[in-house]
């Protein structure tokens, strides 16, 4: 049985290593805001909740894991408030998306695309 | 053991979101890092309570989870009206 509690920890600590790592790399290679967000979602939701929930079965029933639950209750209760409230503002403040037939013409680096300060701001 | 090869990966994910948020060109770049490093340093309470066997530092844990996302909202706020006690209304620009 204790084996069994270890190689699920060991399977799940893995995971949530793996995504939180793919994720990180996400952020830093993704092109424009928006799908930066969508990278650091799988953050939050695979690579932290599969951490979290490792932890939880490798600390049995304890303090530790009510504990380790709040944590991850908060972290998915916060996180797409967290994504959604960085999209609107991002959307408001006018940094536009890069889309799809912005693909087929030869790609300009992110550092063009800088805030236009109060220029769609009255849009909703 | 597995909690040092987690401890590992979480520290190497916090090390590339310090790079988008020296990098980023907008600041919402940078405030979409800060929550990433935040919910890192989480994790990273959290991992290291587990492998050194003390897990009280899970109450830190708890407490930067809740002024993480308050946080990110009161740098989005400020960065859109200029300052924190704006009511809401539309931006006068």
């Amino acid at each position: 049985m204790a084996a069994v509690v270890d190689i699920a920890v060991a399977v799940l600590l893995a995971i949530g290593s793996l995504f939180y790592v793919v994720g990180a790399v996400g952020l830093v290679r993704m092109p424009d805001v928006f799908t930066r967000l969508h990278a650091a979602s799988v953050m939050e939701t695979l690579g932290a909740g599969s951490l979290l929930l490792g932890m939880m079965i490798a600390g049995g029933w304890s303090l530790d894991t009510a504990k380790l639950a709040i944590i991850l209750g908060i972290l998915l209760y916060t996180g797409p408030i967290a994504t959604h409230a960085l999209a609107r503002a991002a959307l408001t403040a006018g940094v536009e998306p890069i889309l799809a037939e912005d693909r087929t013409k030869p790609r300009k680096t992110n550092k063009t695309r800088k805030t236009k300060k109060g220029g769609k701001s009255s849009k909703r | 053991m597995m909690f040092a090869v987690a401890a590992v990966a979480i520290l190497a994910a916090l090390a590339l979101a310090t790079a988008r948020a020296l990098l980023g060109p907008t600041v919402f770049d940078r405030a979409l890092a800060g929550n990433s490093i935040g919910t890192g340093a989480i994790l990273l309470l959290a991992v290291f309570g587990f492998m050194t066997g003390r897990p009280e530092f899970l109450d830190i844990g708890i407490l930067y989870a809740l002024l993480n996302v308050i946080g990110t909202l009161a740098v989005l706020k400020f960065f859109r009206y200029g300052d924190l006690s704006h009511a809401g209304e539309e931006p006068a620009d």
